[in-house]
């Protein structure tokens, strides 16, 4: 008798797929490796030339400025994120729990444009925070929010924290009790407690937070295109311009790489450097 | 010395009031939003000084947000079954069955989950220039499945991982074949995570905007990628009324989601103890 019923079929599909998305992949890579024509669609011969230019100071610094953005943003997410996340795990009433749970997740499935518009009304000249703040005669002219590093980083927190919660979460609710129980009855404070028990025992949850955080805002487009508005620039907002202004797609392809490359590095050190954290589990 | 329970008092509405502090940040965007969505006024200005509710029948007539709407609903209603009828398959082949390259699929296909949507769809794009697509509705749903397949994949998996087997071994040895088997009771204990796998992958389809900008045509576009165009070129409050729209809509799938399905345990955040 057939051991793994309906195996080839059940695996044919998936495997289609993946065919299908290692070939779009293979097909940026390719395009990385092929010489720029201008006026044209079709890319020229194979040359390594792309990958030269990507250490010209205009992209170099568009790189930084990704990395730096990135990094901000994933460590600011972190710190907002925690105590939210410690309440949603923390709290016992079911009604309060749900309601807190909505208003963590709806967020993440409102899509970036929604949520980053709603940033441009906040953050605006005319915007609320500066009426408001001009009302109460604070200020006597509108602060400059958008436009700016601290604008788009603002935004890509409120984009980013949901993901990094849920994964805090993950993490601080797979934590036994008895342990901070036990640490309590022996007489430790519950500053002392959460120092010494809880947020240990949850490093591998803020790792994860921490490293999806970085990947999603590396992914981030419409929010530093329309806050960043050109004077804030990410690699995302480089590719597109370069595949639909100047149809230069050979250079975008590269940049995608290089993009990659540049993830998987950070996460990579990310990873390497809490190895010794991580050790800290106890099981 | 501050007696202790003083002391923890204290401690927890300090806590309280930083937790409140974070919930307001994260519906702040979404109160300016329904604010500027009844200002009378074409131009963006707090406090509005006369109200209205004639920018939601603006939003509701634009012929790009309607068009956007319908190509949305298409692709997402392909994707997000395509993807839960593979992703479902897989998951259950990979929680039962030992197969060669087992890990290397699985890999390729958790993958999208870590490369950017713009990789994504630039990939896509030049791949349907090379094989010779065109770009109509048939290169987004291929994409959208592949970007909403980790998630599916995820939500069937775990509720595979909870299901008591023994039902199956008990329907086998009361001599139901392995197709019986399959659709009386694997399928029907798998229920709750297949809808809220399809749930899941049809807001993720229905919200995606990067990759679908690199893959959408003018005659393809979905709904985000018409309110992108409409933000670029225009200032009234016609988006912020559909943003409200959206806003509802989407607090109110997953409300009934958290009802229906238990949030909480689908995103495996579920107190242990």
């Amino acid at each position: 008798m057939n051991q793994q019923p309906f195996l080839r079929i059940f695996t044919a599909p998936a495997t289609l797929c993946a065919i299908g998305f290692l070939a779009a992949m293979v097909a940026v890579l390719q395009y990385s490796l092929r010489a720029y024509v201008p006026g044209s669609l079709d890319p020229g011969g194979f040359t390594l030339a792309n990958f030269a230019d990507l250490l010209k100071p205009l992209y170099a610094r568009v790189f930084l400025d990704t990395v730096v953005v990135c990094a901000m943003t994933a460590v600011v997410t972190l710190i907002v994120g925690y105590p939210l996340a410690y309440a949603l795990v923390r709290v016992e009433q079911p009604v309060l729990r749900s309601i807190l749970l909505v208003i963590v997740v709806t967020p993440l499935f409102l899509g970036e444009v929604v949520r980053t518009y709603a940033w441009i009304i906040v953050l605006g000249n005319n915007g609320f925070i500066n009426s408001l703040l001009m009302s109460l005669g604070i200020i006597g002219k509108p602060l400059q929010l958008m436009f700016t590093p601290f604008g788009v980083v603002v935004a890509l927190v409120h984009v980013t924290l949901p993901v990094m919660v849920i994964m805090l979460a993950a993490g601080l609710s797979h934590i036994d009790r008895d342990y901070s129980r036990a640490a309590e009855s022996l007489g430790a404070g519950p500053i002392r407690v959460f120092l010494t028990v809880t947020l240990p025992l949850s490093l591998p949850g803020v790792v994860a937070g921490t490293t999806t955080a970085f990947a999603w805002t590396f992914s981030a487009f419409a929010t530093p295109q329309l806050i960043g508005g050109g004077r804030v620039n990410m690699i995302s907002n480089l590719v597109y311009q370069l595949g639909f202004s100047s149809f230069n797609f050979p250079f975008a392809a590269t940049l995608c790489v290089a993009g990659l490359a540049l993830t998987a590095l950070v996460l990579g050190l990310l990873q390497l450097a809490s190895r010794p954290l991580q050790k800290i589990e106890v099981h | 010395m501050i007696p202790r329970s003083t002391y923890q008092r204290v401690l927890r509405l300090v806590g309280l009031l930083t937790v409140l502090v974070i919930i307001a940040f994260l519906v702040l965007p979404a109160a300016v939003v329904t604010i500027a969505a009844f200002n009378d006024k074409p131009i963006l200005s707090f406090p509005p000084q006369t109200w209205s509710w004639r920018w939601f029948g603006r939003a509701l007539a634009y012929e790009d947000f309607r068009q956007g709407f319908f190509n949305g609903l298409i692709v997402t209603a392909w994707s997000s079954t395509i993807a839960l009828c593979v992703g479902g398959m897989f998951a259950f082949v990979i929680d039962r069955y030992k197969f060669p390259l087992k890990s290397a699929i699985e890999g390729i296909l958790i993958s999208p989950l870590v490369i950017p949507h713009f990789t994504v769809g630039l990939g896509f794009l030049i791949l349907a220039a090379q094989v010779g697509l065109s770009r109509g509705f048939a290169v987004v749903v291929i994409c959208h499945v592949i970007l909403v397949l980790p998630f599916v994949l995820r939500s069937v998996y775990v509720s595979l991982r909870n299901l008591d087997q023994s039902y199956e071994y008990a329907a086998a040895s009361l001599g139901a074949g392995p197709l019986r088997v399959l659709t009386t009771v694997t399928l029907p204990l798998l229920l709750p995570g297949l809808v809220s796998g399809w749930l899941f992958a049809a807001i993720l389809s229905f919200n995606e905007f990067t990759a679908s900008l690199f893959v959408t045509s003018q005659r393809t576009q979905t709904l985000p990628v018409a309110m992108y165009n409409y933000v670029r070129e225009f200032a009234d409050p016609s988006m912020a009324a559909l943003s409200v729209m959206y806003i509802v809509g989407t607090a109110a799938l997953i409300a009934f989601a958290n009802a229906f399905l238990g949030l909480g345990k689908v995103l495996n955040i579920e107190q242990s103890h």
